[in-house]
């Protein structure tokens, strides 16, 4: 992922839904709630206000920068493996399963490796929709909107779904996230 | 506002659908350009261009040949759960929420209408309308700048990919901007389309603008 990507993609696009939110929730009720519950307020239900538009994109951001890592990627070791290999298998099951859901996101979304019911599970989402809505837990995230790639893979998303997964993918972020979603559903 | 200095003085799709409505299964085939890539510039550069219509358009059409090749074999095994499937799967390379015929690709359509509505300079791209179109748009709108504002507007506020669009309300015979989603054709607006602006950041990434309204 060039650097050149992260300039627009952190620089342009997180920025200008970072502040998009900010002047949204100005003076309103909202403008002291941490984001997550300002997501799930202004999803209203499926029927979203204006700024969950903004609000879900900028954590959505912010969570997928946290998902990459240098020289990361490959297969994961650990709990994390343990419960991939539970709950779908095996890593190579899970790994296709990801990709194809990351490919077949029509137009801009995400794919996500979510805890759902204490299972694994994965999801796709259009544009800034993500699984906070319906209190699942994110674990891992990939960006799938056209900006995302097309500096550097122009048309060839399974390119930079295949790379990020190869070479970019934080496991230890993602085993991080699963070890504080059991701590809270323990409690 | 720039983009639209490359559109042609009159819309219309232009597109032969011949064959459409027949239980024949016809085969679909990237439509030429009637212009070099390069002959947009500095507007819509030639990589753009050739990468949105070899790649992207050509994808849109290849995917529907093969989904309607697969469901005219389904439907001929009477595969009840395979015909099921795959109209998803026509509708998934035409557009996620089009209601229509399985025998249209939104996607294929939509890239086709936009190709037509591009001209370069030379030859007439973005020149102002004239004749009752003009007169429509200055009744309606106000001003050609105006109806320009007004679909930079709209497009820049789309989220998502999609389009933007002028259309034609053919029974109160008005001018109408409207968007769709992803590949959503016009018509499930109700509307004819008479100009599409693609704002897929497919079509103007490249060029280093990081929003649609930029361009």
């Amino acid at each position: 992922m060039s650097q050149q990507t992260f300039e627009f993609h952190w620089g342009k696009h997180h920025r200008a839904y970072v502040d998009t939110c900010n002047n949204l929730i100005k003076d309103t009720e909202l403008e002291n709630c941490m984001l997550e519950e300002i997501i799930k307020k202004t999803y209203n239900n499926g029927d979203p206000q204006p700024a969950f538009n903004s609000a879900a994109q900028a954590w959505n951001h912010e969570f997928f920068w946290e998902c990459m890592k240098p020289q990361g990627g490959k297969k994961p070791k650990g709990e994390i493996l343990e419960l991939i290999e539970k709950d779908f298998d095996s890593y190579y099951e899970f790994l296709k399963e990801f990709k194809q859901a990351a490919a077949t996101q029509f137009g801009s979304g995400w794919a996500w490796l979510v805890l759902k019911d204490d299972k694994l599970a994965i999801e796709k989402t259009p544009n800034a929709l993500n699984p906070l809505v319906w209190g699942h837990v994110p674990l891992l995230t990939i960006d799938v909107w056209e900006h995302a790639y097309y500096l550097d893979y122009q048309n060839r998303r399974p390119d930079y779904i295949s790379v990020f997964m190869n070479e970019l993918v934080s496991w230890d972020a993602v085993t991080a996230r699963l070890v504080k979603a059991k701590e809270a559903s323990s409690t | 506002m720039a983009l639209l200095a490359s559109l042609r003085r009159t819309g219309g799709i232009g597109l032969k659908r011949g064959g459409l409505f027949t239980r024949e299964i016809q085969s679909f085939s990237l439509p030429e350009l009637s212009y070099e890539y390069s002959a947009l510039e500095p507007v819509i550069s030639g990589e753009i261009m050739s990468l949105h219509h070899q790649k992207h358009h050509q994808a849109y059409v290849t995917n529907y040949n093969k989904a309607l090749e697969q469901l005219e074999e389904a439907s001929a095994n009477k595969n009840s759960e395979a015909i099921v499937s795959l109209q998803s799967a026509v509708k998934f390379n035409g557009g996620d929420n089009y209601e229509g015929s399985v025998y249209e690709s939104p996607g294929h359509i939509n890239h086709s209408v936009f190709w037509k509505n591009l001209a370069p300079v030379k030859e007439g791209g973005g020149e102002a309308p004239n004749g009752g179109l003009a007169k429509a748009i200055d009744t309606q709108f106000g001003s050609l700048n105006a109806l320009i504002v007004k679909m930079n507007a709209v497009g820049a506020a789309l989220q998502g990919s999609g389009w933007v669009w002028l259309g034609l309300n053919k029974d109160l015979k008005s001018l109408i901007v409207e968007t769709t989603p992803n590949q959503d054709p016009l018509v499930t607006k109700g509307l004819l389309p008479l100009l599409g602006i693609d704002v897929w950041e497919h079509a103007y990434y490249l060029q280093g603008y990081f929003c649609c309204s930029e361009c």
